[in-house]
Order: structure tokens, then C-alpha cells, then sequence
């Protein structure tokens, strides 16, 4: 049942680092993380890498496998050839901290600069009235795990460091969206900022982060374009800005 | 000590879960500076496992709840063991909680009337759990962690400086809670990515660890539950209270191997799985034990009409609380009545729509078809037990959440004892966690407020140093990985869902016989983000927890909740007034029998004298409670 994988494991820190090949046992069902592990508790006892849930919950084990943004808990071994030879490398947009960890804490400054949510003064705790059509759409932003390979597969931070101080970013964009989108939240020209303080205007949507997304959320259709289309017909009628508080805008490709 | 990065706080809180957070919120918004301090990443706790919702008697769906009722249900889903303080507070406090959440920008699921609804769970007579989808725990989470950074907005504009009054300090491991003159003087750690040391001098420290399942082969849980906050506490001086009461849930992921002992979620049997052996028989009419008679039906018919009408029929046995459910696939499994791999079949693919099941049941679908390549909208789960919750924990006072005996220290969510008894309602969790986080942090607070700064010793300093060097002044020694494995062998061999006096006595040796050698664990390579480093320091706590366990096991002679004897079968009600409680003396753990707050008559007045007679003593009955 075992079988012999070879691994490929880009071992090293900020200074240096290399990749290193290694045969290790890999059994039917095995994600690569549970590779990794074998690895760590037999061969490389110091071999670095973020994990959590296991299950695909928690966004920790984000890494590139063969050179694509992946969760290495919902990667299954069984997806390649049994002569291929799996390539696991860290996160590319982030700097490396050791092997495949990286330092993703740009994800946690831009947070920090996201207005958080801004709930109806008079409104009390226990209040609030929804419905569930209203809250759907938020609900798939906020589905996130925040593992950053939407961030990672970017290219206008992938490629290119300098960006990164003016540009939020695929996470940021759909966290702002699901605030537009929120019922509820006081907070207006939340579109408006994205584009002037966020970078959602350098998005030339290629809907590379939906591609790697493992919620599946509709990134670039649901949230991007949506802002982006609504930038612009704000400056024209605000109205509609109104309009984008009360039903869900359906199916846009 | 010169280069020793230093910090001061109020509070510190060890954890960043649901409860960790809510506290930190608690004590920031009382206006006191606050560290949090977590091993993972800040967002990436366990509680976002947490999947099927959190109860509060919100009445939303029938009207009928309130928080007697789940007073009530809590207390008979822990077997009347629980701490009746802490379920009156739970059940009192929880609706406040998850309001509270709504104006800080969560978006649980509504009703038709655009309430927050509410979905039925095994052991809560009315449907009672606020949820989103099945990912409530990460909605909570993240609405915690939201609302973190949204204090924090407000410090950089009245202070100009996001982290002047609370910065979260993650993937840091606390290896000790240093006392001086006999309080809370702060805590010691590392920095998992660089290995190097810290301390953080705090006038209180907030225990929000989490769990301990990691010390189990076969469990739900993620690398973090080491039972890290139990073994801190308890060797600060604090007490762990019923560590006997581990919680198997009964259906996490049996096939493929990876996967093993993943959660799946209880909603599934919420919303209208059942469950079958290898011969299609649903089973579980066979398992229904004398104390549910009443509420639970005893035949398919009745247990489908449920589905459609619940005032008039009694509840399916598949919501039976989860530790009978557990059991009763267990039994099924020896008897040869099991699935291919050793579980049983969960399907609720006969009973809701392809649409609905993706729609309800979304990280489901998700999980078994990307994992164990099954779409359950056509097929049976196979499913099975695993170590999911530790009911027991640490001793504390349940209105401010003060660990009894150590004074500055609090705890709070699955690392605290008491509130769930002997088994834990699913729903209750995630309740739990935000109803004593924000008393730990109200408590945390006013200890904070009242006492000054108290000093860390260079003596404590050199000893907590001291420590975290050893591993790797050592060569040839111990591998953390190989102890960590038969530590894990010996708990589910012998201390798992079935256990005898016997098997108890025979773990109690064989992890004493770990521990000596785990002194002699060597690690490889340098500090800097090392998990067999790391890992050293997880499996001291891991093997605390297990000889807490195993020895509160042994005295318990009878069977209750979540801690089964195949040699004394029954539930015995003397053993209801016995809590047994964990200290440590710096070498070993001993435990002792200690008598249970008896109910105050108001709470005893709730529940049907004949339902507590199923519990209770003549000697209490007669008695009617205390005053």
C-alpha cells in the first residue's frame, strides 16, 4: 500500500537556501502535509512548517506544491504521477522565515488598516433584522480562512515588492466588500477608499486569486468587480449605493 | 538576563481561541493594557473547527427556551456533575453573548422573521445554536479577531499607536506562569520562530489554552491541544477538577488514514443523518439509556415525524448527548456490526436534497469529497469516535473565573473545569467560551486594578532560562517524536473510551516511565522555528494531563459522561458528589476526592423531583437542595 514519493523541499532561511530531495513513504488517502510530517519525525527533525487544522479550516499550511499556491492539508498525494516528483516550496510574495514558513505579517498590516465594521448607533444587541438573502452575500466573504494564497498568486504583489505598500490585496478587497455588502454597517464610501487608499484600482482582474481561493469564493466576481463597476457609477448616481445595501447582485462572470 | 526582551502588561492572556480573545476584549475595554499570546497565527485557533454553532436560549425559534430549560439540559447532558454555578451562568449569559457579537459585525444565519436562527443539537430540548453554515467557530474567530483590531484602530487614533495598549504576540510558546511572593507575577516564554526568550511581567494572567486532545492517537484536535494551560496551572499551583471526563465526539472521519478522528460535525445528525451498522440497522433505538426514555424515541416512525413536528414527538436517538452516541458505536463496532474501517455510516443523503445538504452542511461536503473522495449528497460517511473535548480542567471560581489557589490567576473556555460536568452538549462550547472569557477578563481586570506590580525575581528568570536551554545541551538522547507516538499509544489503549482498573494502573506506569525518559529528550538542529524544540516542551504538558487523567480515572469507580469502566458499568449516585481534583508537587500529580457544591433549592426547584431521583441520593432528595 505504501509507496516510495519523492519529495523536493526548499530547506534554508532569509540568508539562503536550497532545494533537497528526499524518498520517504507515502500511504493511500495521504495529503502532502502528512509526507511533510514523515519527513520531519524521521529525517529532518528541524524541518520548519505552519500547520494547524489538517482540514482545510484554518489557512496554516499554505505553501507552493509544484509551484502553485496550494494548502498542503487539502493536497492530495494521489494527485500525481507515482514517477513525479513533489516539489514543496514557501510562499513566494512573503519573505522566507525558515524552509516553508514565511513571514506573512503585511496580511496583518493591512488589516489594520481595513475600517472595521460600524454597527447602527441606536440599534441595541438582540435588534437586528436581516434577511438571509441579504446576509449570503457577506457570508461568502466571510467564509475566509485567511490562509494568503490570494495574496501569495497575485502578481501585482507577486512579482513586484513595491506595490505592496499601496496595495490591499485579493483578502482585503473581498473583507471590504463584505462590509459594503453588510446589512447593517454605517460606514459609507467604503468603495470609494478601496479604490483611493487600497489599491483596488491596480486589480486588472485575471481572477488568479479565485483560481487558488480553497473556499472557492467568487473573488474577482463577487467582490472586485462589483466595487470596481460601482466606483465608477457612484461618481454618477448615488442612489445606487443604497441600492447595493438591499439585494444581492446576481451572477456576474 | 540584560538582552531579555521584556515586556509589561495588566493582563496577558495565554491563547488566542474564542475564549482567549473574548477576554482580551473584556479587559482592554475595562482600559487596561493587554497582551495575547498564541502559538499559531492570530486567527488560526482550534475554536474555528467549531462547526455546528453556539447555544443561547434566544428563543428565535421556539419561543418555548429560555435559560431554565438550558440550565436543565446542560445539567442532564453532565450528568448532573457540572458545577451548577457555572451552567447558571452559562445559561443565563449566553443569549447576551451572541448578541453582543451581531454589533461587532457577525452574520449568524437568520430566520424567517430576520432573527438569528437557531438548529437543533443532541441534548438541547429546543433547537438553540446561532450558526453560520457549519463554520460557526470561524465566525466567531474572526468577528473576535475583527473586533481586536477595531480597539486597537481606536488606540492608534487616541494614542497614536495601534499596539500601545494591546498587541497580539503570536507564535510565542508560554513555557511557565512565574509567582512571586505567592501571586501572579507574570509569564515565560520563546518565540517559536527564532527560539528566542521573553518575558512578560503582568499583574494577572489569563489561561485560555484550550484542550488536550494531541495527547490522544485518534482525535479531532489540531497540534495546539497539548494541554499546555492545564500543565501551566497546575504546576503554578493551581488545581485541575474531574480530568477523568474526556469527551469521545462520536462521529469524526474514519477513512482514509490521514484523516482520521477529523470532526464531523453533530449538525449532520442535527439536521437528519442517521445512523447505520454494516447490516443497514439503525442502530441506535438499542442504545437508549433509562434517564432518556422519556424524551427519546423509541421507533423510526416517531423519530422521522420529529423532523416535522417536534412538539408532538419525541427526538431521535441519534441526538442522544454525545457521549451515549459514542459508546453505542463503539459497541456496534466490537460487536463485528462495524463498516469496512472500523465505523459506522452516517447518511443524510436519504433525507434532505442534494441542494440543501451543500447549502447546510457546505465544509462537509467540502471535507469528505476532497479528503475521503465521498460526496456525501449521494453516499454514507463512514464515521467513528475520537478525543474531541476535555470536560475537565482547571479548578476555578466560577463568577470571575479566578484559578482557586493561585491569586492573579484566571482560566477560562475548554482549559477550565467544572461547567460541563461529565459530558459537554455540543453548542455549549462555543457558549462557554464567551460567556467566561468575558468573565475572565471582567475578573482578570478588577485583580489587576487592585493590586500593584509584583516583580519577577532574577532567580525565577534563571530557572524558566534554565529550562528551555536543557534539550539542547543534551546529545543522544530521547527523540520528542518516537515518546510523543507511545505516549499516544498508551492514552488510547488504556485510557481511552472504554477503560478498566487494570489497563488504568498499567498507564499510570507506563507514563510515569515516559516522563523519566522524556528528561532525557535531545533536539536537533538550532532554535530557530525548530518543532522538535517545540515539540519537547508540548509533550511535558501532554504528559501532565495523561498521569492527571489516568489517575482520576482509576478512583472513579463507576461509569458517567465521559469516562467509561467496563468494571463498574453503571452510573453510581454517591459518585455524583465526588469532583476529584489534580495538584502537583513538582514531581508527581496526586489526586483526591473532594464533595460537590450541592445545588441551591431555586435550582433544584427547576427540574421534576422523579427526573433528579435518576441522579440523586434519597439523602439529597429528602434535603431539596441547600439555601
Amino acid at each position: 500500500m505504501a509507496r516510495k514519493l519523492k519529495l523536493r523541499i526548499w530547506r534554508g532561511d532569509s540568508t539562503n537556501g536550497a532545494l533537497q530531495d528526499v524518498v520517504v513513504d507515502a500511504n493511500e488517502g495521504e495529503v502532502v502535509l502528512d509526507v511533510i510530517h514523515r519527513v520531519q519525525a524521521t529525517q529532518m527533525g528541524d524541518l520548519a512548517v505552519r500547520w494547524n487544522c489538517k482540514a482545510g479550516k484554518c489557512g496554516s499550511c499554505s505553501m507552493e506544491i509544484n509551484g502553485k499556491p496550494r494548502l498542503a492539508c487539502m493536497t492530495q498525494v494521489s494527485a500525481y504521477g507515482d514517477d513525479e516528483t513533489i516539489t514543496v516550496t514557501p510562499l513566494r510574495a512573503f519573505p522566507v522565515i525558515k524552509d516553508l514558513v514565511t513571514d506573512v505579517s503585511f496580511n496583518y498590516r493591512k488589516a489594520m488598516e481595513i475600517p472595521s465594521y460600524s454597527h447602527p448607533a441606536n440599534l441595541k444587541p438582540g435588534e437586528a433584522r436581516m434577511e438571509q438573502i441579504d446576509v449570503e452575500r457577506s457570508q461568502e466573504f466571510r467564509k475566509c480562512i485567511e490562509c494568503f494564497l490570494c495574496q501569495d498568486t497575485c502578481h501585482v504583489i507577486r512579482d513586484h515588492e513595491e506595490n505592496k505598500k499601496s496595495f490591499a490585496g485579493p483578502r482585503f478587497f473581498i473583507r471590504i466588500a463584505e462590509l459594503d455588502m453588510h446589512p447593517l454597517d454605517t460606514l459609507k464610501n467604503r468603495k470609494k477608499t478601496a479604490q483611493e487608499e487600497h489599491g483596488l484600482g491596480m486589480c486588472n482582474i485575471t481572477k488568479c486569486c479565485t483560481e487558488v481561493c480553497p473556499e472557492h469564493i467568487r473573488i474577482t466576481d463577487n467582490a472586485i468587480i462589483p466595487m470596481k463597476e460601482r466606483v465608477v457609477d457612484e461618481k454618477y448616481d448615488p442612489v445606487r449605493w443604497l441600492g447595493s445595501k438591499i439585494r444581492k447582485r446576481e451572477g456576474i462572470v | 538576563m540584560t538582552n531579555l526582551e521584556k515586556y509589561k502588561y495588566d493582563v496577558v492572556v495565554i491563547g488566542a481561541g474564542g475564549a482567549g480573545l473574548r477576554a482580551a476584549v473584556e479587559a482592554r475595554e475595562s482600559g487596561l493594557s493587554v497582551a495575547i499570546i498564541c502559538k499559531s497565527l492570530f486567527g488560526k485557533a482550534h475554536t474555528v473547527m467549531a462547526e455546528g454553532g453556539a447555544a443561547a436560549s434566544m428563543g428565535n425559534v421556539n419561543s418555548g427556551d429560555n435559560w431554565m430549560v438550558h440550565f436543565r439540559d446542560t445539567m442532564r447532558g453532565g450528568k448532573f456533575l457540572n458545577h451548577y454555578r457555572m451552567a447558571e451562568l452559562h445559561a443565563k449569559e449566553s443569549p447576551d453573548r451572541i448578541w453582543e457579537l451581531e454589533v461587532w459585525g457577525a452574520l449568524f444565519d437568520r430566520t424567517k422573521e430576520g432573527k438569528i436562527s437557531q438548529r437543533n443539537f443532541g441534548g438541547h430540548e429546543y433547537p438553540r445554536l446561532a450558526h453560520v453554515g457549519d463554520r460557526t467557530g470561524l465566525e466567531l474567530i474572526r468577528t473576535m479577531q475583527q473586533r481586536i483590531v477595531a480597539l486597537q484602530q481606536q488606540d492608534a487614533r487616541d494614542h497614536g499607536n495601534a499596539e500601545s495598549h494591546m498587541k497580539v504576540f503570536s507564535e510565542l510558546t508560554v513555557t511557565e506562569v512565574i509567582k512571586e511572593n505567592g501571586k501572579v507575577a507574570g509569564v515565560y516564554g520563546y518565540w517559536r520562530e527564532s527560539g528566542s526568550e521573553v518575558l512578560f511581567e503582568a499583574k494577572s494572567v489569563i489561561i485560555a489554552t484550550g484542550g488536550v486532545g494531541k495527547t490522544f492517537k485518534i482525535t479531532s484536535n489540531s497540534w495546539e491541544g497539548t494541554g499546555d494551560g492545564h500543565a501551566l496551572a497546575l504546576k503554578a499551583g493551581a488545581n485541575l477538577v474531574d480530568m477523568e471526563f474526556l469527551q469521545f465526539h462520536p462521529t469524526g472521519m474514519v477513512w482514509p488514514p490521514s484523516v482520521r478522528g477529523i470532526l464531523v460535525t453533530e449538525s449532520v445528525r442535527g439536521e437528519g443523518g442517521i445512523l447505520t451498522n454494516n447490516v443497514g440497522e439503525r442502530f441506535m433505538f438499542k442504545y437508549i439509556p433509562e434517564v432518556f426514555k422519556n424524551i427519546y424515541a423509541d421507533n423510526e416512525a416517531e423519530a422521522d415525524r420529529w423532523y416535522l413536528d417536534q412538539d408532538n414527538n419525541r427526538r431521535p436517538p441519534e441526538l442522544l448527548p454525545r457521549d451515549e452516541v459514542a459508546r453505542a458505536i463503539n459497541s456496534e463496532v466490537k460487536a463485528g456490526r462495524g463498516s469496512e474501517h472500523g465505523g459506522v455510516f452516517l447518511d443524510v443523503s436519504k433525507r434532505l436534497s442534494a441542494e440543501v445538504i451543500k447549502k447546510r452542511l457546505p465544509s462537509m461536503w467540502h471535507q469528505f469529497y476532497e479528503l475521503a473522495g465521498v460526496d456525501i449528497t449521494k453516499e454514507a460517511m463512514e464515521v467513528g469516535p475520537t478525543c474531541h473535548y476535555v470536560m475537565g480542567g482547571v479548578e476555578v471560581e466560577p463568577d470571575t473565573a479566578a484559578a482557586i489557589g493561585v491569586p492573579g490567576l484566571f482560566a477560562a473556555g475548554e482549559v477550565a473545569g467544572g461547567m460541563h460536568g461529565s459530558n459537554r452538549l455540543g453548542g455549549n462550547s462555543l457558549s462557554d467560551l464567551l460567556v467566561f472569557g468575558r468573565r475572565a477578563g471582567m475578573g482578570a481586570s478588577e485583580y489587576a486594578k487592585k493590586n500593584s506590580e509584583n516583580p519577577v525575581s532574577d532567580a525565577a528568570l534563571k530557572a524558566a532560562a534554565a529550562r528551555i536551554e536543557a534539550p539542547f545541551s543534551r546529545t543522544g538522547g530521547e527523540n520528542a517524536y518516537s515518546l510523543h507516538a507511545e505516549l499516544q499509544e498508551i492514552t488510547h489503549n488504556l485510557v481511552g473510551i472504554i477503560r478498566t482498573g487494570s489497563e488504568l494502573q498499567e498507564a499510570i506506569e507506563k507514563i510515569a516511565a515516559i516522563r523519566a525518559r522524556s528528561a532525557n529528550i535531545a533536539v536537533a538542529g538550532d532554535r530557530k522555528f525548530n518543532p522538535g524544540f517545540h515539540l519537547a516542551f508540548d509533550l511535558d504538558n501532554m504528559l501532565l494531563v495523561a498521569e492527571s487523567t489516568a489517575k482520576s480515572a482509576i478512583l472513579r469507580e463507576e461509569s458517567r459522561g465521559g469516562h467509561t469502566r467496563d468494571d463498574f458499568p453503571g452510573m453510581n449516585n454517591k459518585w455524583r458528589q465526588v469532583n476529584h481534583i489534580s495538584s502537583f508537587d513538582g514531581d508527581k500529580v496526586s489526586v483526591r476526592a473532594q464533595a460537590l457544591l450541592p445545588i441551591p433549592k431555586e435550582l433544584f426547584d427547576l427540574f421534576d423531583i422523579h427526573e433528579l431521583e435518576k441522579y440523586m441520593t434519597p439523602e439529597e432528595i429528602t434535603k431539596g437542595g441547600s439555601n
